[in-house]
């Protein structure tokens, strides 16, 4: 008898196989909260919402996922092995999304809680007003490079960008941390010819960031197959706000 | 200190027969107007503060006390009137854009009081609401066009989410953090025992309240605060905020100050920081990419939730409703330039946006033109102020009305204007415990249970004058209403006739 690979998956592995070809995204998110367990997705070709506000199961993505995948992520994982689109984990809440690729714009909007790793490059506006609370922290790291408006009205949480990048362009766009008023920025190797809004500071990292930024960079190069100590024994420069009012003093009461 | 250019705009009048010196107003003024001096065994007044919220004449014991307005005032000049002098000395001494409170007080016209209502009188019978039933119940969501058949000929009756309102009124946005944990409870349990909803606005979900989820819509607006998969499970339905009418096409921002405690706890930033909701959502440049909301959020709910997106009133509301209707939004709620607000810069609040009467009249008719009135509910806020406010809008085409100033008002709220400072006397857009304990939850549930039950009374007599016992009769119908004292244009836009006519 033929044991198909599907069956062997399931059977050996609790993964449930789930072939997108064809599929819309309702009927493949359905198929997902059905399996009720770990699943691989084949033939993903462009589904938003995959994953939406899921917790508790584990999904690899076989193609090309739409945008907002893992959108209100509630501590489900999802690895998708090719590039992501916009919106990835756009107000997650918890859990983990890793792109064996590069990601679009407005990676971790509003992000609450959670990490982001993406291989590669990240497109415009990632991070943008990601929050904190207390221990809750959001992560994202990009390999590579990021677009412009970096982090912009951050509110919390750690954006890292490693510059693992081969193309010499610069590691982040135009105006990162534009309206930044909280959380903090990390970008590895040389900042030089980057302006910086008004409103941050930027200096090189003490013991105290490396301290707490590290244990990321080092989930990165295991997820991703890298040296952590080669990575780490560069220079790394630490944006973050000046005050967590920007607007305090810009009104008068009528 | 440079000299203050700005007499004060209130005179405190006490009455030294009456006053006995207990020192209740000096208590009870969060600014700070009234002084005891302690020599003298006499009360004084430093009028520059004084906001004119009437707390202190309220509680007065041997009502010594009057707020009247100062009539000090500048030479007369009608094209610089005092308020914009004021403005200009406040601007000049500070370098500050001007942020004021409430809903537009400017005197632009009210198309409402235009309207009028008809009454049946010889050829069809006016009826009784004391003796007759009267259907006040509406549901909001998406609604089939035609009657659809199963392959066996039996009628297709699963319908999109609705939600069912006891009568067409809500209360509408307004943010744990903007308004007091005390508001809130008395808006949610209102809702609650009423059989309506109420919003919590961009300020997340205090842990209590989720007991009311049923009659909650929860907002979703640029900044996400407070959103997370539990908060969106636990409403009746989710409203995207696109805009407000009281500042259309700019952002909220809630200073650090209210951001203590719970609010920060619910809305997911550190303690003192700004709340920054920012003017656009940036991830909607377009129609499609609201679309793409709206489904993030359906997904994330699992198609249980009406999606209601909300606008401000603005120039070419028409199409832009078209297009939120093409989006899969269940509900379209737009908010008219006369809205209130806990703070927005005055120059927005008092020049940006239209009338919601005319944006209601152009939206209905567009919907009905492109023939997708029914994939979508109407509701309409910014300044209803009654019960015949809600008839005249749904009479317009409006499926329900949000109110939140006249619920604020119900409250104890006495429009002085003054919500961005935080220290609201009535114990309503404040965080101060002190103060916030000032708003009895079970007095505030009861004054808005009152208010809206005579509503429901109201707006039940006006439909039986008009021979109407089905306020789903009256949607759209707007033979009902008769305008007085406006163009032609002003008729045509609103799809009205004139009185007499």
């Amino acid at each position: 008898m033929q044991i198909t690979v599907e069956k062997r998956l399931e059977v050996w592995y609790n993964i449930m196989l789930i072939d997108a070809k064809q599929l819309g995204f309702a009927e493949l998110n359905e198929k997902i909260r059905r399996a009720g367990s770990d699943c691989l997705i084949k033939q993903c070709c462009g589904q938003r919402f995959i994953a939406a506000g899921m917790n508790g199961v584990s999904v690899t993505i076989d193609g090309i996922p739409g945008n907002a995948l893992g959108a209100y992520l509630n501590g489900a994982e999802i690895t998708t092995r090719g590039n992501a689109q916009d919106a990835v984990g756009d107000t997650m809440n918890a859990g983990r999304i890793v792109v064996h690729g590069n990601i679009g714009d407005a990676p971790g909007y509003a992000m609450r809680g959670g990490e982001i790793y993406v291989k590669g490059n990240a497109g415009y506006r990632a991070g943008i007003h990601m929050k904190e609370y207390k221990e809750k922290k959001p992560v994202i790291v990009i390999g590579g490079r990021a677009g412009s408006f970096l982090g912009e009205y951050q509110a919390g949480g750690l954006i890292i960008v490693l510059g693992l990048h081969t193309d010499g362009k610069p590691i982040v766009g135009n105006f990162p941390g534009a309206g930044m008023h909280g959380g903090k920025m990390v970008l590895r190797g040389s900042v030089g010819g980057i302006d910086f809004p008004g409103q941050t500071s930027v200096r090189e990292a003490t013991e105290d960031d490396i301290e707490e930024f590290a244990p990321f960079i080092t989930n990165y190069c295991a997820l991703f197959g890298c040296k952590a100590d080669e990575i780490l024994g560069e220079k790394f420069t630490v944006v973050t706000p000046d005050s967590k009012n920007p607007y305090k003093q810009m009104y008068v009461a009528n | 200190m440079s000299l203050n250019y700005i007499t004060p705009e209130f005179e405190i009048k006490r009455n030294y027969d009456r006053c006995i010196s207990c020192r209740v107003c000096e208590r009870q003024c969060a600014n700070e107007a009234h002084i005891y001096d302690e020599d003298s065994k006499i009360m004084l007044a430093d009028e520059s503060k004084c906001v004119d919220c009437q707390r202190c004449v309220s509680l007065c014991p041997t009502h010594a006390l009057k707020i009247v307005k100062n009539e000090c005032a500048f030479r007369e000049n009608a094209n610089w009137q005092s308020d914009t002098i004021k403005e200009i000395y406040k601007q000049a001494s500070s370098g500050g854009v001007l942020l004021s409170s409430m809903g537009n007080p400017k005197p632009l016209p009210v198309y409402w009081d235009k309207m009028l209502v008809n009454a049946s009188q010889v050829t069809n019978p006016p009826i009784d609401p004391l003796r007759e039933p009267m259907e006040t119940k509406v549901f909001l969501g998406k609604k089939p066009s035609r009657p659809e058949r199963n392959a066996d000929g039996s009628l297709k009756t699963d319908l999109p989410p609705q939600l069912e309102l006891s009568m067409p009124v809500m209360f509408s946005a307004m943010s744990y953090g903007s308004i007091s944990y005390n508001a809130h409870e008395s808006l949610a349990r209102a809702a609650a025992e009423l059989g309506i909803y109420y919003n919590t606005g961009e300020g997340g979900l205090h842990e209590d309240f989720y007991a009311y989820g049923p009659n909650t819509i929860v907002q979703v607006a640029s900044g996400r605060f407070g959103v997370h998969e539990g908060y969106l499970s636990a409403g009746a339905a989710i409203e995207i905020k696109m805009g407000q009418g009281a500042k259309p096409g700019i952002g909220g921002h809630l200073p650090g100050t209210k951001i203590v405690g719970d609010v920060s706890r619910t809305r997911m930033i550190p303690e003192g920081s700004d709340a920054i909701s920012p003017a656009p959502h940036h991830d909607i440049y377009s129609i499609e990419d609201l679309r793409q909301l709206v489904y993030s959020l359906k997904e994330a709910t699992q198609y249980k939730k009406p999606v209601i997106v909300k606008v401000a009133a603005v120039h070419n509301i028409a199409a832009i409703a078209s297009g939120i209707a093409r989006s899969g939004a269940d509900i379209i709620a737009i908010d008219g330039f006369r809205g209130g607000t806990g703070a927005a810069p005055t120059r927005i609040r008092d020049n940006v946006g239209i009338p919601i009467e005319l944006a209601l009249a152009a939206v209905d008719q567009r919907l009905r033109d492109e023939g997708i009135r029914n994939d979508v509910s109407l509701v309409v806020g910014g300044s209803i102020r009654c019960a015949s406010d809600v008839v005249k809008a749904i009479a317009l085409g409006a499926d329900a009305c949000y109110v939140a100033t006249a619920a604020l008002l119900a409250l104890g709220c006495h429009l002085c204007r003054t919500c961005q400072t935080g220290k609201c006397n009535w114990g309503i857009a404040t965080q101060r415990p002190e103060l916030v304990k000032r708003l009895n939850p079970n007095i505030g549930r009861e004054r808005l249970v009152n208010l809206m039950t005579a509503w429901k009374h109201e707006i039940k007599e006006l439909m039986g004058g008009m021979g109407i016992n089905s306020i789903e009769t009256l949607r759209g119908n707007r033979l009902m209403l008769r305008g007085i004292n406006m163009t032609e244009k002003e008729l045509e836009i609103l799809g009205i006739s004139h009185a007499g006519e």
